[in-house]
């Protein structure tokens, strides 16, 4: 039963991973568009949800109480939203000014969670946030497992819908503008237009993979919107490979595995006074394997696949 | 209080200056932001702290916290960034320019790099804080406007480096080739420039000056495991304020960074002072998306 409880809980955690590196994956698989700023919008998610769905605090701001399925929705739109008034300056610019800006924006986003302690209570964090159908099912456990079938549901529907998307003339174009953004557009493409809808919808995912995070672990604080996470996510898509869903998807499992079997390996082994070093270590060791990607599989693990539409298929 | 400020501003600037020196060098003869540029100051400062443990003291002298033993360790942890630097061009940046591997490649395996740096400060020294020394150092008053003898070393040094780095890549033939290969790398070659000479000397100058940052950070705040990811923003912003093409913008870029981030702790909220510089960045790149000193697109 305990192995169980933790299996369910290590999958939530890695189907979170998951959503928000499918997101990744439509803004940087397919349309080339760099974030370095992820956490910046799972925070913004995360926040959004504990505003719509928690208790009211006597010392800020929020607790509307609502349904997390309502938290979910919202936190996607302040997402959405936060990407939308972002994106409208930055996105226009080149790969690295966009990783530059998007990175200072998850600092910033840090230092307000931080900071505006009237909104977000600072390090004591938000706190007692709901589980959608705890109370149908009764123990923790249940309540877990049902968070676990909710998540994958929504996996399945998102890959289902990007896969859709990404097959579509619509998707054909994002890779038209990552390949060469001049040719596009001389075939009359709006490349900004199509950036823009991408980098929103990749950071919508990613804001409810922040909303899942907070509502699952029933807290969130700006303790969980730290750098190593972009870092982390960054990893799985290129492990799993850039371009395809499946191999998002795949990556986010093995990295997460990777992740949570060398922290007991090597706490197990290390005294506990080297626990600094034990999570100091694991981060090592991903950067080890992200660069050793970039060096010898750059594709990842599952490539792009080709994709044309039928019309040139039959052509060829 | 206006002197004050200005004072401040013009110390924070002295460490993004000697840190903006190697991220705009890499930027404009590698061609890739590198995000391992602030580790690189972080690691400045752990080695010099491993060589004064070795020696036992960071000495005093002249009312200064420190004495020879830093400056023979800044001189020895300067070489050994350099190294450092050196080695994970060879394995990684190195092997990534062969496979003709895109920008972005470069930036996130430079993300990784700058990670494990990080960490391995972390796994080798702990999270802790240290300092070189745990003298205490009273601040000189002129008249209202304070600052310590340590303060005043960081500026004299950075001033002094601006002066020979400025010197070295006018007056020699290697700062020269240094310039002609971030102006036009196929020209460079085609004039018998050794482009593998220069790219070897743009990581040790930079990983150098770096260390400086890093130990001239250690003297006046402390040294922990962040101080150079802190730093990375500012100098981002201070590469994009001045342009991007030149040193000598960044330089200035990095003096109203500096300015800047000394008005906002001064004036508005000390808590925010990273954003400052992010909201540079974005004003620039909005109005003039060349950069102050750059080139009209």
């Amino acid at each position: 039963m305990d192995l169980l409880s933790y299996f369910v809980f290590f999958s939530v955690t890695a189907g979170i991973f998951g959503i928000a590196t499918l997101g990744l994956n439509l803004q940087w698989g397919f349309t080339g568009i760099m974030n370095v700023g992820i956490v910046g919008f799972f925070g913004v998610g995360a926040y959004a949800a504990a505003y719509l769905t928690g208790p009211h605090y006597p010392d800020a701001f929020g607790g509307f109480g609502l349904h997390p399925l309502v938290g979910y929705l919202g936190a996607m739109l302040a997402s959405g939203l936060v990407a939308a008034i972002v994106g409208i300056p930055t996105i226009r610019l080149k790969h690295d000014f966009l990783a530059i800006g998007t990175f200072g924006i998850a600092i910033c986003i840090q230092l307000l969670a931080m900071n505006l302690k009237s909104l977000t209570r600072g390090f004591d964090g938000l706190h007692s946030l709901p589980k959608p159908f705890a109370a149908l099912a009764g123990t923790p456990f249940r309540a877990n497992l049902f968070y676990l079938i909710m998540v994958l549901l929504f996996i399945g529907l998102i890959t289902f819908a990007l896969e859709r998307m990404v097959r579509s003339p619509w998707g054909r174009m994002l890779r038209a503008i990552r390949e060469d953004e001049d040719a596009a557009a001389a075939l009359g493409k709006d490349a900004f237009s199509i950036r823009l809808q991408t980098f929103v919808l990749g950071s919508m995912l990613m804001g409810l993979a922040g909303a899942l995070y907070a509502n699952f672990l029933g807290f969130i604080s700006p303790q969980d919107l730290l750098p190593i996470f972009t870092f982390q996510v960054f990893v799985m898509l290129i492990v799993g490979g850039s371009g395809n869903n499946y191999g998002a998807l795949l990556g986010a499992v093995i990295i997460w595995v990777l992740w949570t079997v060398t922290e007991s390996v090597l706490g197990a082994i290390l005294p506990p006074t080297l626990r600094q070093q034990v999570s100091a270590i694991r981060v090592v060791m991903v950067g080890a394997i992200l660069v050793a990607m970039l060096l010898y599989r750059p594709q990842g693990l599952l490539p792009e696949r080709r994709n044309a539409s039928r019309e040139a298929r039959l052509k060829s | 209080m206006m002197v004050q400020m200005i004072v401040d501003g013009v110390v924070a600037a002295s460490f993004i200056t000697l840190g903006v020196v190697g991220l705009s060098m890499i930027f404009n003869i590698l061609n890739f932001p590198t995000f391992a540029q602030g580790d690189h100051i972080a690691t400045g400062a752990y080695l010099a702290l491993g060589l004064v443990a070795l020696m036992g003291t960071a000495g005093s002298i002249a009312g200064l916290s420190f004495g020879w033993p830093l400056i023979l360790a800044l001189i020895g942890a300067m070489v050994l960034n350099g190294v450092v630097a050196l080695a994970l061009d060879k394995a990684i940046f190195a092997q990534l320019r062969r496979q003709n591997a895109s920008r972005i490649s470069l930036i996130m395996a430079s993300f990784g790099v700058a990670l494990m740096l990080r960490h391995l400060i972390i796994v080798f020294a702990g999270h802790e804080p240290h300092y070189y020394s745990f003298a205490i150092q009273p601040a000189l008053d002129f008249g209202g406007v304070r600052i310590t003898r340590n303060e005043v070393v960081s500026v004299i040094v950075t001033t002094v480096m601006v002066i020979g780095l400025h010197l070295f890549l006018s007056r020699t033939w290697l700062g020269k080739s240094m310039r002609a290969v971030s102006e036009n790398p196929a020209l460079a070659r085609v004039n018998g420039i050794d482009v593998n000479r220069v790219i070897l000397w743009t990581w040790v100058i930079g990983a150098g000056l770096a260390a400086v940052a890093g130990v001239l950070l250690g003297t006046v705040v402390q040294i922990h495991p962040f101080m150079g990811f802190e730093l990375l923003l500012p100098m981002f912003a201070a590469l994009i304020v001045g342009g991007m093409t030149s040193i000598y913008g960044a330089v200035l870029g990095a003096l109203l960074i500096g300015l800047a981030e000394g008005i906002t702790v001064q004036y508005l909220v000390p808590e925010y002072r990273q954003a400052v510089s992010f909201s540079a960045v974005i004003l620039v790149l909005m109005v003039r998306p060349n950069g102050i000193l750059g080139e009209k697109s």
